[in-house]
Parts: C-alpha cells; sequence; structure tokens
C-alpha cells in the first residue's frame, strides 16, 4: 500500500511530440515523499524540472509510469478528476503569485472553495478564508487587493488560498522568484512554520540558497534524478532575518 | 459550483469593463428597444382598427341582393331585385337569428329649417339600432308599430343635424323628404367615420315601410341586416339562411350573397398577424446582430482572460465550471440588454401616445418573448466562447502572458 507516503512515483516518463523530434522531457523518475517532508527539487532550466512539477500538480499525464497521490493513482485519472484532486489535495504557489487581481485578498482566498464539491456556507467560506489569511499572518489585509499588497504579501495571500482546502500537499513553483532576498527568507520563514506543523511542501527552485530552507534536496538533469540527498546545514529563517537585520543596522550605524 | 457565486463573479467581470459592457449590450439594446417600440405601435394601431370593426356591430351578417344582368350589361352586387320583405321576415324566424332590418337606400335632397342638404336615407326597422349597435342620444328610435303604420318618423345623425338644425334641438321638428314632411323623434349618437370613410352619422333613418311606400315605390330591398345570436352560431346562421333563400328563390345561380361580420375580423387579424411575423423577422435580424457583438467580446474576454482561467483551473474548477462562469457572463450582458432595451421601447411608445396621441399597446407577451429570446441570444452566442475558455490546457493558460 502507498499509504505511508503522500507522493509515490514510479518511473515516470514524459514525452512531447512535437514537430518531428521527441522531447523526453523527464525519463524515469522515481520518487518516495513521506508525509511532513520539505522537499526542494532543484535543476537548470531544461532539466525536466518543471514538467515534474506539473505532474505531481495533477496538471498533466506521465506518459508512462505511476504516480499515486494519497493513495490514489492519479496517472490514470481525467480530467475532471484531475481537477478535484487539485481542488482537494494540492495547493498551488506560483513565482508570479497569480492572485485576481480587483478581488480583495479574502476572495481570493475563498477562490479554491468555490469549487470544492461540497456545499460551504457562505459564513464558513470566510471563517476558513481568514483562518488560512491568520495562518500566514495577513488578516488585517484580508479587505486588501492584489496592487495594494506588496510582493511578499501577495506571496502570502497566495500561500493563504493554497492552504485553504486543508490539501495534503503544498506545491510551490519558485515562490521566491519575484521576490528581494528579504521577502524571500520571510517567505520561507512561512514554509517552515507551516512544515513545522505538519504540512507537506514541496518547493520548485534553481537557487540553492532557497533551497537550503528545505529538509531535503532532489536535483534533476536531463530529466533524470541525480541527486536525493538530506540538507546538512540547514538555514533557519528566524536566524538569517535577524542575522539580515543586524547587519542592516551595522550599516546603517557606520 | 453555486450559481450565486458565479453571477457575483460575471458581476465583477462585466464591471470591470463598464463602457465596453454597455457596448456589448447597446446592440441587443437597440433591438428589443425597437421591436418593443414598433410592437407597441402596431398594436395599439391593429386594437384601433378592431375596436372600430366591432363598433360596426356584432355578430353581424348582411344579405345582399344579386346582380343584375341584363343582355351584355352586369349590374354589380344590390342592382337585381330579388329580396323581399317576406325574406326579411322568413329570415327573422331561424333559430340562430336574434333581430333583423330590411334596409332600403337611397340619397334623397332633403329639407328643413329653410336649409336642404343631400343625405342617405335608410329604410330600416326598430332593430337596426341594435344591429349597428347604435344608440339613440336624445329622443328615441320609432317603434314596431311606426313600421306598420308607415309614420312619418325620422331618426337623424349628428351631421344631419349640424347642417339643418345649427345650434337647435331638431326633436320634434319636421324635414321634408321628397316634400314628404317627417317628424323627427330621435338623434344618434354620433360615431363618426367607419373604416372606409364613410360619415356614420351623415344619415336620415326611417321606417322601410314608410321609404317602401311613401318615398319611393320600391317592392325589394337593397340588403337584409341580420343579427346572429352569438359569434359561435354566426356561421350556422349564416348557412341556414343561403339555404332558406336558395330554397326560396328557387333561382339554379344564387341572386344573392351573404358576408358576415366575421370575416371582416378575420382579413383584420390576418393583417395583423402579417405585421407580427413582419417584426418577428426585425426582431430576429436585430437579435443576431447583437448576439455576434456579444460572441465578439466574449471571445476577446476569454483570451484576455485566459491566465485567469488557468488560475481557477489550477485550484480545481473543472470544465464545466468555467464553461458555466463565462455562459452566465454573456447570459447577464444579454439579458440586462434586453431589460434595458424593453424599457426604452416602452418609454418610447409612451412619448409617441403622449406626444403624437397614437394609442400605443404594449402586449405583456411581446414583454416576455423579447427578454426570453435576448436571454437565449447570450446563451447561443456565448457558449463557443465559454466553451473554448473551458477546453483551455490549464498549463497553457497559467504561462499565458
Amino acid at each position: 500500500m502507498q499509504t505511508n507516503h503522500v507522493i509515490k512515483l514510479e518511473e515516470i516518463q514524459k514525452t512531447y511530440h512535437t514537430g518531428e523530434v521527441d522531447v523526453h522531457a523527464v525519463r524515469g523518475v522515481s520518487l518516495e515523499i513521506a508525509p511532513g517532508e520539505f522537499v526542494a527539487i532543484m535543476g537548470s532550466s531544461g532539466s525536466g524540472k518543471s514538467t515534474l512539477m506539473n505532474m505531481i500538480g495533477a496538471l498533466d499525464h506521465p506518459t508512462h509510469g505511476h504516480y499515486w497521490l494519497d493513495g490514489v493513482d492519479v496517472s490514470t485519472l481525467d480530467r475532471d478528476a484531475l481537477a478535484d484532486v487539485r481542488n482537494q489535495k494540492i495547493g498551488f504557489v506560483f513565482q508570479g503569485f497569480n492572485l485576481l487581481s480587483r478581488t480583495s485578498a479574502l476572495e481570493n482566498v475563498e477562490m479554491p472553495l468555490l469549487y470544492n464539491h461540497k456545499r460551504i456556507q457562505a459564513h464558513e467560506q470566510r471563517d476558513r478564508a481568514t483562518h488560512a489569511l491568520e495562518l500566514v499572518g495577513l488578516s488585517q489585509r484580508a479587505d486588501h487587493h492584489p496592487n495594494q499588497l506588496s510582493g511578499g504579501q501577495q506571496q502570502r495571500v497566495a500561500i493563504a488560498r493554497a492552504l485553504v482546502n486543508q490539501p495534503s500537499l503544498l506545491l510551490a513553483d519558485e515562490p521566491t522568484g519575484n521576490l528581494d532576498s528579504q521577502t524571500s527568507i520571510e517567505i520561507m520563514g512561512v514554509f517552515q512554520k507551516l512544515n513545522a506543523q505538519g504540512i507537506t511542501i514541496i518547493m520548485v527552485t534553481h537557487e540553492l540558497d532557497v533551497a537550503r530552507y528545505t529538509r531535503r534536496m532532489v536535483i534533476l538533469r536531463d530529466g533524470k534524478i541525480v541527486t536525493d540527498e538530506l540538507v546538512k546545514d540547514r538555514l533557519i529563517a528566524e536566524t538569517e532575518l535577524n542575522n539580515l537585520r543586524e547587519a542592516q543596522q551595522a550599516v546603517q550605524l557606520a | 459550483m453555486r450559481i450565486f457565486a458565479s453571477l457575483r463573479i460575471a458581476g465583477r467581470a462585466l464591471r470591470r469593463n463598464k463602457m465596453r459592457s454597455l457596448l456589448t449590450m447597446l446592440g441587443i439594446i437597440i433591438g428589443v428597444g425597437a421591436v418593443i417600440g414598433s410592437v407597441s405601435l402596431t398594436t395599439g394601431a391593429t386594437k384601433q382598427v378592431e375596436d372600430q370593426v366591432a363598433s360596426l356591430g356584432e355578430n353581424v351578417i348582411t344579405v345582399f341582393s344579386g346582380n343584375f344582368t341584363q343582355g351584355a350589361m352586369r349590374g354589380g352586387w344590390g342592382s337585381a331585385p330579388t329580396l323581399t320583405v317576406d325574406d326579411a321576415q322568413a329570415i327573422a324566424q331561424l333559430p340562430n337569428v336574434l333581430a333583423v332590418s330590411p334596409e332600403v337606400r337611397d340619397r334623397e335632397q332633403i329639407l328643413a329649417n329653410g336649409l336642404n342638404w343631400n343625405t342617405q336615407v335608410m329604410g330600416e326597422s326598430p332593430d337596426y339600432a341594435q344591429i349597428l349597435n347604435r344608440s339613440i342620444v336624445s329622443g328615441a328610435m320609432f317603434s314596431d308599430q311606426d313600421v306598420r303604420s308607415l309614420a312619418k318618423s325620422a331618426v337623424i345623425g349628428q351631421t344631419v343635424v349640424d347642417q339643418l338644425f345649427p345650434g337647435e334641438n331638431p326633436l320634434g321638428k319636421t324635414l321634408r323628404i321628397r316634400n314628404i314632411p317627417f317628424q323627427i323623434i330621435g338623434v344618434l349618437t354620433p360615431k363618426g367615420f367607419n373604416l372606409f370613410g364613410q360619415d356614420q352619422d351623415d344619415i336620415v333613418i326611417v321606417p322601410y315601410t314608410s321609404h317602401m311606400h311613401r318615398i319611393t315605390t320600391r317592392t325589394f330591398l337593397n340588403d337584409i341586416l341580420v343579427e346572429a345570436s352569438s359569434d359561435k352560431t354566426i356561421n350556422l346562421a349564416q348557412n341556414e339562411i343561403t339555404d332558406l333563400l336558395t330554397a326560396r328563390h328557387r333561382s339554379k345561380e344564387p341572386d344573392f350573397t351573404v358576408r358576415n361580420q366575421a370575416d371582416l375580423m378575420d382579413r383584420v387579424s390576418a393583417s395583423s398577424r402579417a405585421m407580427g411575423f413582419l417584426l418577428a423577422g426585425v426582431a430576429a435580424v436585430s437579435l443576431i446582430v447583437g448576439g455576434i457583438g456579444i460572441m465578439n467580446i466574449m471571445l476577446v474576454s476569454v483570451t484576455e482572460r485566459t491566465r485567469e482561467i488557468g488560475i481557477r483551473m489550477a485550484v480545481g474548477a473543472r470544465a464545466a465550471d468555467i464553461l458555466v462562469q463565462f455562459l452566465i457572463e454573456a447570459v447577464t450582458l444579454s439579458a440586462i440588454g434586453g431589460s434595458i432595451g424593453i424599457a426604452g421601447g416602452m418609454i418610447f411608445s409612451w412619448l409617441i401616445a403622449f406626444l403624437k396621441h397614437w394609442p400605443t399597446v404594449t402586449p405583456t407577451v411581446w414583454i416576455i418573448i423579447a427578454f426570453i429570446s435576448s436571454t437565449i441570444i447570450g446563451v447561443i452566442s456565448g457558449f463557443y466562447p465559454a466553451w473554448k475558455a473551458s477546453q483551455l490546457d490549464p498549463i497553457d493558460a497559467l504561462r499565458y502572458e
């Protein structure tokens, strides 16, 4: 049984038939991720990490192989079933935040609940969205629209949206790609806090600095896993932030 | 996904581009407005004509005498002396006949009060007033007794009053027809011009016996006015009259002709039906044009919001959710446009009624038709863009810039 894993990939392959040449983006990846893990999937562009990410995110089917998410074989599901899997089991955080403009933070967070199968009462939607915003420390900005929020705050809204359906898995695609270094550390702090509460997180990144906040590093090259190891000198966001603040103050004092 | 939430999303999307939404709706607004406006005008006009036809009397059957042919010369209907008073009395015995008036007509130069006037002098029975829905404004109609006694009594129309007794009360006064003095015993309530432009008040009515024996020396009638007992029996009564007269006249060719009011009513409603079809055609064309506008804008909107569609799909929207969302947006556009168009058309027709004093009627059924068809247009024109949106690949949609 696969129930002891959140994710189990078995010889996953993905081939794109574009033009005359077949592109083998992922060539046989097997991976198991247990509940409560915090994994960074790394690789340069063209390494197949985005393709792998899309398949883990139930946005795409593998050409070969199997993918169990929470014990369910996702690789054989149809479009609508995949949509339900994304809604119920996966929370997405994107590089570009992907919030709906001219829609308040709270309503952005509520959005996945609209597509939930179970009818959720309007007040319960509100309560759950407010709670999710509290988890990322943004409850006092619930009425603000994305263009009234900083990049870091927008990414927190996106994380709250990913959490609102209480998914088995939080999937982050370059979540710090559009943020400055200090805000990046703050966002990694949010992830570390959530992970400490038992939420499984998979993050795709190409920055080694960011990957060092996770617990396990999987490195892809040419569609295959070349390294899969625990992070040795793990960074703690809180400590790094304090260091950074001290350094800034030192510059100002000097 | 709930309809209420979808409506809210649609409302927000439409408010985001107020000007564009308004311009898109304009096609439907103008189309529906024009239809409601013209339907109101033509319905008002048709209703006026129908009222006029009804005012000619209800369930009226007219029996005309036959055409008279001598050698190669053929007279028109009524030229042959074939209908008699006995015919009229026989018709009066038929079960589905309520009232009968034998009619003789003549144009006469009449004199009164030192003035003279050329008018239609009609010989009728007292049933005339009932059959043709005419009432007496002052005085009274002559009686059956007057008919039997060849009374020199006359009932006159308002035009005759105006011409011969300007500013005076004509009751009890005398007017002369071919120098025979008739006493005026009643004045008809004015009715104005009929459908065919004849002044229904330019008329003098006397008992048909007086007309046939005192004014003229006729033994035949021009026609016989008959009122059937109801609109259901009018065709039956018409057939019975035809059978009766055919038997009485013992002629191979029918020497008379029978027409009824229902025929005229049918012709009027046929023309209003034709007008209705014409309007429906105009409505269809304008709604199709409006629908194309909506489809166009919805396609633009889907392209613009590809990324939003991707986000919604990523967080678990099914294809059907996206389809419904865009469909509701299109239907909201067209239904609001339709409603504004209905209101605009009604305001337009009220203005016409108010300023031009034209009768306008906005039938409820057309309001419902206009609303439903604009909604249906929204569904039809919104379906393709919405389907296109729902078939987007979430990965491509998310990557769309």
